[in-house]
């Protein structure tokens, strides 16, 4: 009996987003054992090897893990289209990505060109499903929301940011010959700006406002941000490839104004909200949105210092910024929404009336969210201080990092332990 | 054409409010205003979800000659709501704010994933397809609030 209805049978199962929420926290803590193996030696410089190592268990190991799972979670609700057989489409996108972000660590850090090949091998069949999959729900989408534009726009980043990505993997697999550091810039630049931040505008249009109970984003931002970013990225790509130096700084300029702008209507927006109680999230947004304003702000300065662009430290703390501010508080916030919610709405449509169901905070204490928020956000700032001075910093960057990775792990297994107890000792 | 989903969602927007008052006094630890406040929310709630299921929702299927599509999943979330704001009386006719609380947290996100689901696809389909009728599908909204 399934009384509870139909919002249930068109949510996918709890098992298809849960697969990867529960994998990526352990990838934050693969991040600190490696930066704690290898030390000071990976804030040298962003294109040391084993930087990239590091780069990449954060940004396919953590990010692409939580942002594909969730993407299939919150299609059916926010475009009104389900993804075909669920079960084994979040299968075939989540072993080989995990799978793959491990070998291509192992990669970076061998340099064996088979590492390379098993990587992309597997990297490209897991986003090759991934994209086919969501891409047809999108098309699909029955109306063009602000936050479906947004969406296809991230959605069309990733595609050249993996085809990026796996080329460049081809350089080191098969040596295939190609101008490698301008690709690399190529790459990073639609990873972290196309695909991540337009991932993370596209659901905030939605979330900000409603969770918060904040005033709507403005209409010409939700319509026009995304397309704009998408066709800067796109010049400034071909400037690039040109060797227009001048003419792409100048399309980099809309870019990081883009970016600040978001971040500061976001911030601004949560001032504005009408929840008036502690909400843990909260603090996870806030840190998200000004380190994505500080990082969009460096980066501006990098354009008009020519000096700074050259120091590899920026070029460090622009990544931390991105990578651990950014992306990582937003995704680690989203999670304590995303994972007690789904626990308590697929209890409550099994159990129906036949059990008292536990609420959201007893599946997850506000006390250790709140606790765990505040050692990332240590983790965030001894990681900054790293980039300045590894010698000091690196191993209590490296202690915080992997603290608050495993507790974020601990804190979501104990929410799927208590759904299962709860499932188990109801009467049948 | 946007008038009904203006009208609706200015309804949602005025439900959050409401649902913010109370999850406030909640958590200040005042029963009394919470109960006086949760009263008035459930209540606006019950009038929103009729206007919907008794007046737009039969407009929209007769239009579209589809009972079993979209108002379908609406109806059972609306149920599902309704569920919840039982549970949460509950927990205050027992005096259990922090039970009431817990439940608020699912509650919020059951009626915004409702909302966006409603304001990003359900009315504007409505507006499109009711056409000219639009006006008094709105009327008789007006008219089901005032009896
Ligand atoms: C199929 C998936 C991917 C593959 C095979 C891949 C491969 C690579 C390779 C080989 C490099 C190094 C290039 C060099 O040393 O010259 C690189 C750099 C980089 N990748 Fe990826 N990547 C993938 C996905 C991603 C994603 C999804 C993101 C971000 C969201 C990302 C972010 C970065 C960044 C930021 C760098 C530059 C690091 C730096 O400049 O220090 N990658 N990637």
């Amino acid at each position: 009996m399934k009384p509870a209805g139909l919002s249930f049978e068109q949510a996918p199962p709890f098992g298809v987003p849960l697969r990867f929420f529960l994998t990526a926290p352990w990838f934050l803590v693969l991040a600190a054992a490696l930066l704690g193996w290898r030390g000071p030696e990976l804030f040298a410089s962003r294109w040391s090897p084993v930087t990239l190592a590091l780069t990449h268990l954060l940004t396919l190991g953590f990010m692409a893990q939580v942002m594909l799972g969730a993407l299939l979670q919150i299609l059916p609700v926010v475009v009104g289209v389900v993804v075909p057989r669920p079960r084994l489409t979040a299968a075939l996108i989540h072993i080989p990505l995990t799978l793959g972000a491990l070998a291509l660590a192992t990669a970076f850090l061998s340099g064996i060109p088979v590492w390379f090949q098993g990587a992309l091998g597997s990297l490209g069949l897991g986003f090759g499903v991934a994209l086919t999959a969501i891409n047809l729900a999108l098309w699909r989408a029955p109306v063009a929301s602000g936050t479906v534009i947004a969406l296809r726009c991230a959605l069309g980043a990733l595609l050249v940011t993996v085809g990026l990505g796996l080329s460049l993997g081809g350089y080191f697999g098969w040596g295939w010959r190609l101008p490698v550091v301008t690709m690399t810039h190529l790459h990073a630049a639609w990873g972290l700006v196309g695909w991540t931040a337009l991932l993370v505008a596209g659901v905030a249009y939605q979330v900000v406002p409603m969770f918060q109970i904040t005033p709507p984003y403005p209409r010409w931002l939700i319509r026009g941000l995304a397309p704009l970013m998408a066709v800067s990225l796109v010049v400034w790509s071909a400037f690039l490839l040109g060797g227009r130096e001048t003419a792409a700084a100048l399309a980099s300029v809309m870019l990081a104004v883009g970016l600040a702008g978001f971040a500061a209507t976001t911030l601004y927006l949560l001032t504005q909200r009408r929840r008036k109680i502690g909400d843990p999230t909260l603090g996870y947004w806030r840190i998200s949105m000004a380190s994505l304003l500080a990082g969009a702000l460096l980066w501006l300065a990098t354009l008009l210092v020519p000096a700074l662009a050259q120091a590899p430290q920026v070029q460090l703390l622009l990544g931390i910024l991105l990578i651990l501010g950014f992306a990582g508080a937003v995704i680690n916030g989203m999670l304590y929404k995303i994972v007690p919610f789904l626990a308590w709405f697929h209890l409550q449509a099994q159990l129906f009336r036949r059990a008292k169901i536990p609420t959201m905070k007893q599946l997850l204490p506000e006390t250790r969210i709140r606790r765990q928020l505040w050692i990332y956000l240590t983790a965030l700032l001894l990681s900054l201080a790293a980039a300045v001075d590894p010698s000091i910093f690196t191993y209590p960057a490296t202690l915080a990092l992997g603290v608050t990775g495993a507790w974020l792990g601990v804190n979501l297994l104990n929410i799927w332990r208590m759904y299962r107890r709860a499932l188990r000792s109801s009467p049948p | 054409m946007a008038a009904i989903a203006e009208f609706l969602a200015a309804e949602h927007r005025g439900c959050d409010e409401s649902f913010a008052s109370a999850e406030e006094a909640a958590q200040a630890g005042d029963l009394a205003r919470c109960r006086a406040v949760f009263q008035r929310f459930q209540a606006e709630m019950e009038r929103h979800f009729q206007k919907e299921e008794d007046a737009l929702f039969p407009a929209f299927e007769q239009a579209s000659g589809n009972a079993m599509g979209p108002t379908r999943v609406m109806r059972l979330e609306h149920r599902q709501m309704r569920e919840t704001l039982a549970g949460m009386e509950g927990a205050l006719a027992g005096g259990d704010l922090a039970d009431f609380l817990g439940q608020a947290e699912a509650l919020l996100i059951l009626m915004q994933q409702h909302n966006i689901k409603e304001e990003q696809i359900l009315y504007p389909m409505c507006d499109r397809l009711l056409g000219s009728a639009v006006g008094s599908v709105i009327q008789a909204m007006r008219d089901l609030a005032a009896r």
